[in-house]
């Protein structure tokens, strides 16, 4: 009989999957969306899609600056995710990467606006890495207070808290705008170099690389070896599982969060006093939610996010260069960046479900 | 009528046993014999999900109009992916379906209530806020919207059936066996004429079940096919003409009921000879261990869920809790156990040196640092008890990862308990690293079970810990619950089956509506003692 029995083609949930099989999926989501790319690259410039992959590779691998601005922006990325992933685990949405993160920006900025030349400069950084991580730590407790006395929703307070961060950024940038009417506050203490921090050696980067790495190393033991992170990952799981063993979830949220904020703030740190020595509101450049994507990617693992912030960081230069190289603008780099972000969330359909079709009969 | 059938069923083991007289069968010899064309033929089905995991393999089922066939088996044996594949909830990879004599394809539910089969599910699919009609005629695209010719018929369809229901009430304000009246109402009326029901006693009194079947029993008399997925031998005995038996995904033999007995059916269901009977040792000096008084207890939402509750719970000995399901035993337990708050009364523990001390206004951590040994194996097992994601190891460590001192977790110990656990319990699992919840449903019981007893409790305190489980593990599980209470524990089982509390449990506390309606002895009362006693305080004549 030659009958339909049954539909098409129907999903069907995974039971497992090995890491093979979800790295081969994104392997394939990457492919199509640099070949997506290209054509629509092709289509609206007439450009040959060949030279557009060796712009995507020449934007991070040109040159030895460009590999060190490649692993300068890893490096940050990587931080910023680590910061997601304690917060992603317990299932606390934090969308406030991008507040933490300029929030320390800002107390670092004035702590070298204002305490510059007045106090000896090593006493200068130590007040400054403390400014910085108690800002961030704080911005970030601040919504895990209120959820837990009063449930509130941490993804919209956390999302709001990113633009009060932003604007006060904004405001303070007036006022210590330099030179006067330039809107911009230039490179603070350009010649003392007050409250820089040290350079190693003749490398800009490698403090920060360094310092990415070595907390890759300190969340992966929280968050597998320590108490607390056991505790956050019940919390994760099931708040009632962790209410049945005495787990008090409230103060599990406002100390996971600390340590979030906390790390955020090291972030902004690096940036201010690190690298770019000075603060506009773009500093962090949706780092913060770019971070919820690394971290998810990478199934919350701190070693899967070296590769995940790896991909983004090389994907989004790539695009900024092809936009560079062929004379097109920022929007352009935009759309390029987007179709890569659409297939690489986009895969992760494939790698929870799978597609059945429908078996001929014999 | 109960009073006639209740001394029939009184005594279960003899009920088990000894063949039943067919009287109550409507000669179903002529029906079948007759060659009449089957209502539902399901041949050579099989069903494979994800490649490897065979739910269902060859099997070929009919059923005639005007009969009752109740698919028996244990969990995972497949009925359910059976008749979900009648329904149109899947579709097999390969055999037939016919519906008198006719093949068809069933693709969608849709399909399958076009082709008049309508299956009402375990876990009812009604909107709350809606009416009874409301709920029913949902969806119904091809009528116009006429509440009132609806519930005209609604009504029509209930007289014809003998269901008790009252078209205009909300579902928010129906018992679990008024849910299931609307399901059942809602196939009838898009006339459905083969009903499958998935276990639809697991949450009725006895007194709701014979009404149920009272019901059943006219639809048969109307000629109906009836379907009804089942583990309790009892009903399948009472109220179907035949068993088909599933074993593994395959089917091993059909039985007409008349000429059949529980012990029967439960070796051809399990494949070897099983006991069925539960041990109930004599209590050993038992001593009060926990003392509740004047017990109240309110939800988040305001509502009594425990109104002046005052009972004791002895060491050494299984207090039985029964109750129609939500009439206060999970806010009873939680209450004990320091997860739910108390507005009035007290709970008080009696160690073995007879200090009492209150338990109130203390959370579990508290009580645990205060050197209570309580153990709560709770409803909710996969969220509550335990961690569906995480492995064995980690899920032993729930209750132990605060120990020792520094940061760190220690995963030695819980590793050790976990690989005791799994030896001694038998637990079926393809490591100690599988996440839980991968494990059968009786697996993971034994896993939560097995940790709570690991840490040496006084007091075990158990919520419908064998829902769901099959014959097998239910009878490990009773077994535990045994060498907990002569090693002195205070047990505490709070039951749906009541058959199973009346062989378990030393006292019975019946709840009703939160109120403590009555202690009887274990030993001496019967099933519609607590039953009357389930849904009229202190009994009194039910209905």
């Amino acid at each position: 009989m030659n009958k339909k029995k049954a539909p098409f083609a129907h999903i069907v949930k995974r039971q497992a999957i090995s890491w093979k099989s979800v790295w081969m999926i994104r392997a394939l989501a990457i492919a199509a969306a640099i070949a997506t790319c290209a054509l629509v690259t092709f289509l609206l410039t007439g450009d040959d899609p060949i030279s557009i992959f060796k712009t995507i590779w020449e934007g991070s691998f040109a040159s030895e600056r460009r590999m060190w601005v490649l692993l300068q922006n890893v490096s940050i990325l990587l931080i910023i995710s680590l910061a997601m992933a304690p917060a992603f685990r317990m299932r606390f949405w934090n969308i406030g990467g991008e507040g933490q993160v300029m929030i320390s920006v800002l107390a670092t900025s004035s702590c070298m606006i204002m305490l510059g030349g007045k106090i000896p400069n090593a006493l200068l950084i130590v007040i400054e890495i403390v400014a910085a991580v108690a800002a961030g730590a704080v911005w970030a407790a601040i919504p895990a207070f209120f959820k837990s006395r009063w449930n509130t929703n941490e993804t919209l307070f956390t999302l709001m808290m990113n633009y009060v961060a932003t604007q006060l950024v904004a405001y303070f940038i007036i006022i210590w705008e330099s030179p006067r009417g330039s809107g911009k506050i230039g490179i603070i203490n350009q010649s003392t170099q007050y409250g820089w921090l040290p350079q190693i050696g003749e490398y800009k980067y490698l403090l920060t690389v360094i310092v990415a790495a070595v907390l890759t190393v300190l969340v992966y033991i929280y968050m597998n070896k320590s108490k607390h992170g056991y505790e956050l990952a019940v919390v994760g799981e099931s708040e009632r599982t962790a209410r049945y063993i005495g787990i008090k979830v409230g103060r599990v949220f406002v100390r996971t969060m600390l340590l979030s904020g906390a790390i955020c703030g090291i972030a902004g740190l690096l940036m201010v006093g690190g690298t770019d020595h000075t603060m506009t509101t773009t500093l962090a450049g949706g780092r913060g939610f770019t971070a919820v994507m690394v971290a998810w990617m990478a199934k919350f693992n701190p070693v899967g996010m070296i590769f995940t912030s790896f991909l983004l960081a090389f994907l989004s230069k790539g695009a900024g260069e092809v936009a560079t190289q062929f004379g097109l603008n920022q929007s352009f780099s935009d759309i390029l960046s987007s179709i890569i972000i659409f297939f690489l969330i986009g895969c992760e359909f494939f790698i929870q479900y799978r597609i059945m079709f429908r078996k001929e009969a014999k | 009528m109960s009073g006639k059938r209740g001394g029939r069923i009184r005594d279960r083991r003899q009920f088990r046993t000894v063949q039943r007289d067919g009287r109550r069968r409507e000669k179903p010899e002529e029906k079948t014999l007759d060659n009449k064309v089957p209502a539902v033929r399901m041949c050579g089905i099989t069903k494979t999900f994800f490649g490897k995991v065979r739910a269902n393999h060859n099997v070929s089922i009919d059923i005639q109009r005007g009969e009752i066939l109740s698919l028996l088996g244990e969990n995972g044996s497949g009925k359910t992916t059976l008749m979900n594949m009648l329904s149109g909830i899947y579709c097999p990879d390969c055999g037939t379906i016919e519906v008198d004599g006719r093949e068809v394809s069933i693709r969608s539910p849709k399909d399958a209530l076009n082709l008049g089969i309508g299956m009402i599910h375990q876990h009812y699919k009604l909107v709350d806020v809606m009416t009874a009609t409301q709920n029913i005629i949902l969806g119904l695209k091809e009528e116009k919207y006429d509440l009132k010719a609806a519930s005209a018929r609604v009504r029509e369809i209930c007289e014809r059936y003998g269901f008790e229901l009252n078209p205009e009430q909300k579902v928010y304000d129906m018992t679990v066996s008024q849910k299931q009246t609307v399901e059942i109402v809602k196939v009838l009326y898009r006339k459905a004429d083969i009903l499958i029901l998935d276990e639809p006693t697991a949450v009725l009194t006895p007194q709701e079940t014979e009404k149920l079947f009272a019901v059943l029993r006219n639809m048969k008399k109307d000629n109906k096919a009836v379907i009804i997925i089942t583990h309790k031998l009892n009903e399948v005995l009472e109220i179907s003409d035949r068993v088909d038996i599933l074993r593994a995904g395959e089917f091993v033999g059909s039985l007409r009921t008349s000429e059949t007995n529980a012990q029967e059916m439960t070796d051809m269901m399990v494949g070897r000879a099983v006991a069925l009977n539960i041990n109930r040792p004599e209590p050993k000096n038992p001593e009060p261990r926990i003392e509740i008084s004047n017990l109240t207890v309110r939800s988040e939402e305001g509502l009594l869920k425990l109104d002046d509750v005052s009972f004791t719970i002895n060491s050494g000995e299984i207090l039985g809790i029964a109750g129609i399901s939500n009439s206060g035993q999970k806010e009873l337990l939680e209450a004990i156990s320091g997860l739910q708050k108390v507005e009035k009364g007290d709970i008080s523990y009696i160690g073995e040196d007879g200090k009492k001390v209150s338990l109130i206004g203390k959370d579990p951590l508290d009580i645990q640092r205060m050197g209570v040994a309580l153990s709560f194996v709770p409803e909710d097992r996969l969220g509550m008890g335990l961690v569906g994601n995480m492995d064995m190891v980690d899920n032993m460590m729930l209750r132990s990862f605060r120990a020792g001192r520094g940061l760190f977790v220690n995963r030695n110990r819980p590793r050790a308990v976990a690989t005791h656990v799994k030896d001694s319990l038998e637990v079926v699992t393809p490591g100690l690293s599988t996440p839980v919840r991968r494990l059968s449903g009786g697996n993971v019981q034994k896993v939560l079970v097995g940790r709570e007893i690991e840490t040496a409790p006084s007091v075990l305190l158990t919520a419908y810990a064998v829902r769901g489980l099959d014959i097998n593990s239910s009878y490990v599980i009773y077994d535990l619950m045994n060498q907990q209470k002569e090693r002195g524990v205070a047990v505490v089982y709070v039951g749906e089956d009541l058959d199973v509390l009346l062989e378990l449990a030393d006292r019975i506390v019946v709840l009703c509506g939160g109120k403590l309606s009555g202690i009887l002895d274990g030993r001496s009362t019967n099933k519609y003692e607590v039953g009357s006693m389930m849904t009229t305080l202190g009994g009194g004549e039910a209905r």
